[in-house]
């Protein structure tokens, strides 16, 4: 970047809801051609600074400059006139629209009441040959799209509207392995365009990667800042936590017991085409896998969420498929990949969803209140109440009331699928930790990561899976990354 | 667990959220508001024992089949048909009566009528996977046209019974009562309802189901079975609907409650539940049909005409939702 001019400033922001203080004191800035990394746990004041950012909340104190002048955005639309927009988690779209009428929407050029066609369509061309992808064409409707392309039409809106500062909240939480490098190419693209970009993530992979600068959210406040390439990652992890955690991974001595669940030569009617696995009392063991390698069917398969085409089950003394309501009697319970959509009854309470799966025919609200409390306090969920929406609770929280929900049900198998997904590192620590309080406990674990360092930390075997194949586990003392990222992209079955 | 995990899940005991206490009275302050609005503007004739029974007579068919409703709508359903399931209970309690059977037998196959009409609906909801807002829309004609299959296109006169007397004012003899029997049946469900909602697992089932059927699976609760259960049980109170029905016609009628179904849906919706699933109280139900009973009331006794009671209703209907709306924002 020959001439880098800072292009946006926020100093000493502050933002107070009621008694909560939301953001305490942030300072950062981010120049043309610079990718500025935004790290900090859940509940750190991410979302509310984007929010001032975006014009939809005023901040109480503090100033904001944009291109060297003051920046007081009232409104979302103020800030995207202005050039500062925001590609959020969720993307924003009308499924139904073209690509080229999602790229105006909102500024479409006109004479009088007409919309000027081929001027939208010159502008969507234009934005997507910026990115790179001219191969998407302004006429399709946006619902045919990838999910990975569907953002890059968020983005391409974006640049159209004459983009300065692009803001990307978690952009790779929800796309696939190869498309994360599309969009890693992306963003160092529009970098050399002269954009300054501000990529919020959990990720320190990604952050270091792209990044040139990071700066540490914690308690609404930045708590440091500096080049990326000066620093290591367990200073930025230790800056997030407000703690040093050269234990993130704690592993007590466990000994694996008698067999409690074992498959044999499992197939769905898609995927898994055929898995076979032991999994032990006291042990924990990792699958490893790409994306749509069917590591989630498999588990779901187990729990009898869907069909199981052939092959043996055997639950302790049990065999055969069966229903979910019935592997929860047998002492099996899972967490799904997708808190939002299967996981938590959102608009319902702490208390149900801790509850949810092992209510008797006659219940007691006040005992619930009660185990509900017990669990709040053994797992440290923050909120305010076991009445509470566990919509209402951090990504971390409600993680851990997904879990906790296992835990009172008092399952001896627990299946996890992604269980650090989206959650802040200090969550993360805190379900390392429990599960391996549950191993030692004689509990049986079986998790499904696409995060390696995860599995390797946390179990005692892991299994590759690779188009729908399960590989035999082997002792994390015998495999590295690499291998098993070979067997994982490996086209033929390893010998 | 070790202890090492910090211990921040806040512990606060009992006690009440002064905050959040407006948002649940929300439809009793309602309510409330629009009694003593009414009693202000014509004491005399609004403000009596008598208008007050009335007033409760005639909110007693909508808050029974409200009931069951409740339940369909915290499931994330909707029944559109009810208003024709209530008109076809009366005709098949009335051609019982004509067969010289019981009254209280034939009360109870108009129940049995409503409760199979659930059993259906359900059975085409769960198995072949529609939504239930197609299933009882057919359901909303299917049902009308039974009726009046059922009636052979009329009237359908019964013998008088005691089913009679359900809902009708208190003579000299059974002041005693202080309410007609009817009201009494139908403050009685109103309870054993919210019992069920919440101190049972087949209540907590039904708002696990509509807040999210998916979770739902996941926790092992059975979702045909319990949607199966949900209409057959919530129609049931369609049929007691019809029980009451009949008594204030007398006679079995293939036309009445036309149109009932929304008001019902609106008695729901006015008590705080959600269409979306996941939300809603029977006594808010309750509430809700009789704000529509008051306010029906209290406009015939301004002397308004019937369209300014219509108009009035509506815009209640989308007051009470915005104002639901408001308070969870203000909430979060």
């Amino acid at each position: 970047m020959s001439d880098s001019v800072e292009l946006l400033r926020m100093e000493g922001v502050r933002k107070r809801f009621g008694a909560t203080v939301a953001l305490d004191g942030v300072d950062l800035s981010v120049s043309s051609g610079e990718v500025l990394a935004l790290v900090g746990e859940n509940g750190a004041g991410k979302s509310t600074l984007m929010k001032v950012l975006s014009g939809a909340h005023r901040p109480d104190e503090g100033r904001m400059r944009l291109g060297g002048q003051p920046y007081r955005p009232a409104h979302p639309l103020d800030a995207r006139n202005a050039g500062v927009s925001m590609i959020y988690q969720e993307l924003s779209l009308a499924r139904h629209l073209t690509v080229m009428e999602n790229i105006v929407l909102g500024m479409e050029p006109r004479v009088g009441p007409f919309i000027k066609w081929a001027e939208v369509r010159r502008r969507a061309l234009d934005a997507m040959a910026q990115l790179g992808r001219s191969d998407i064409r302004p006429e399709t409707p946006v619902h045919q799209l990838s999910i990975a392309e569907q953002q890059l039409v968020e983005i391409g809106r974006a640049i159209a509207i004459g983009c300065r500062v692009l803001v990307l909240d978690e952009p790779t939480s929800s796309l696939a392995r190869n498309d994360i490098e599309r969009l890693f190419q992306l963003v160092q693209r529009l970098r050399t365009q002269g954009l300054g970009i501000i990529y919020i993530s959990h990720f320190l992979e990604e952050v270091r990667t792209l990044s040139d600068r990071y700066t540490v959210l914690r308690d609404g406040r930045s708590v440091g800042t500096g080049r990326t390439a000066e620093t290591t990652d367990a200073d930025i992890i230790a800056r997030m936590v407000g703690r040093s955690v050269e234990d993130l991974y704690p592993r007590s001595k466990r000994t694996a017991g008698e067999p409690v669940l074992e498959l044999t030569h499992l197939a769905g009617p898609r995927k898994p085409v055929d898995a076979s696995l032991t999994l032990h009392r006291g042990e924990v063991l990792g699958i490893a896998g790409l994306i749509g390698a069917g590591r989630t069917e498999l588990l779901r398969m187990i729990f009898g969420l869907d069909p199981i085409r052939s092959g043996n089950l055997r639950i302790g003394a049990h065999t055969g498929p069966a229903s979910p309501s019935r592997q929860w009697e047998r002492g099996l319970g899972m967490v799904s990949e997708d808190r939002k959509a299967e996981g938590l009854a959102l608009s319902l309470s702490i208390a149900d969803n801790l509850t949810l799966s092992s209510l008797p025919a006659i219940m007691n609200p006040s005992a619930q209140d009660a185990t509900s409390r017990e669990w709040i306090q053994k797992l440290g969920i923050r909120c305010r109440e076991p009445r509470q929406p566990v919509g209402d609770l951090s990504g971390g929280n409600q993680q851990k009331v997904a879990i906790g929900r296992l835990l009172e049900h008092g399952v001896d198998i627990l299946l996890l699928d992604e269980p650090t997904r989206g959650i802040d590192v200090g969550s993360k620590a805190q379900i390392y930790q429990l599960i391996d309080e549950l191993a030692c406990a004689g509990k049986a674990v079986l998790i499904v990561s696409s995060y390696l360092p995860e599995l390797l930390g946390v179990c005692d075997r892991i299994a590759v899976m690779s188009r729908g194949r399960l590989h035999p586990a082997r002792p994390v003392s015998e495999i590295d990354e690499h291998q098993i990222m070979m067997e994982a992209t490996a086209t033929k079955e390893a010998a | 667990m070790s202890t090492t995990l910090p211990a921040t899940g806040s512990t606060s005991a009992k006690r009440i959220d002064w905050a959040s206490l407006p948002a649940k009275l929300g439809p009793i302050i309602g309510l409330i508001f629009v009694v003593v609005l009414f009693a202000a503007l014509r004491p005399k004739t609004f403000l009596t024992p008598e208008n007050f029974q009335i007033m409760l007579l005639q909110t007693a068919v909508v808050a029974t089949a409200a009931l069951g409703m409740t339940l369909i709508i915290i499931a994330g359903g909707i029944d559109l048909s009810i208003g024709s399931n209530i008109a076809l209970c009366t005709v098949v309690i009335a051609l019982l009566l004509q067969r010289q059977v019981p009254p209280l037998i034939a009360a109870l196959g108009g129940i049995a009528a409503g409760s199979a009409c659930g059993l259906l609906i359900g059975l085409l909801i769960t198995r072949l996977n529609l939504t239930p807002f197609i299933v009882t829309l057919g359901m909303w004609g299917a049902l009308r046209g039974a009726a009046k299959g059922l009636a052979s296109e009329t009237i359908v006169s019964a013998p008088a019974t005691w089913l009679n007397g359900l809902l009708q004012s208190l003579g000299p003899h059974n002041r005693w009562m202080l309410f007609p029997p009817g009201v009494w049946l139908m403050v009685l469900l109103t309870i054993l309802v919210a019992l069920l909602l919440r101190y049972t697992r087949f209540g907590r089932h039904i708002f696990a189901i509509g807040s999210n059927e998916q979770t739902a699976r996941l926790c092992g609760v059975p979702l045909k079975r319990t949607k199966l259960l949900i209409y057959t049980v919530g129609l049931a109170f369609a049929g007691i609907a019809g029980v009451l029905q009949f008594s204030y016609l007398t006679v079995g009628d293939p036309t009445t409650a036309n149109g009932m179904e929304l008001a019902i849906i609106a008695a729901v919706v006015i008590g705080g539940a959600s269409l979306n699933g996941g939300q809603g109280s029977v006594l808010g139900s309750l509430v809700g049909a009789l704000i529509m009973t008051v306010v029906a009331n209290g406009c015939t006794k301004m002397n308004l005409a019937n369209w300014v009671q219509e108009i009035v209703t509506g815009v209640i209907i989308i007051a009470a939702v915005v104002l639901d709306r408001i308070r969870h924002r203000t909430e979060s």
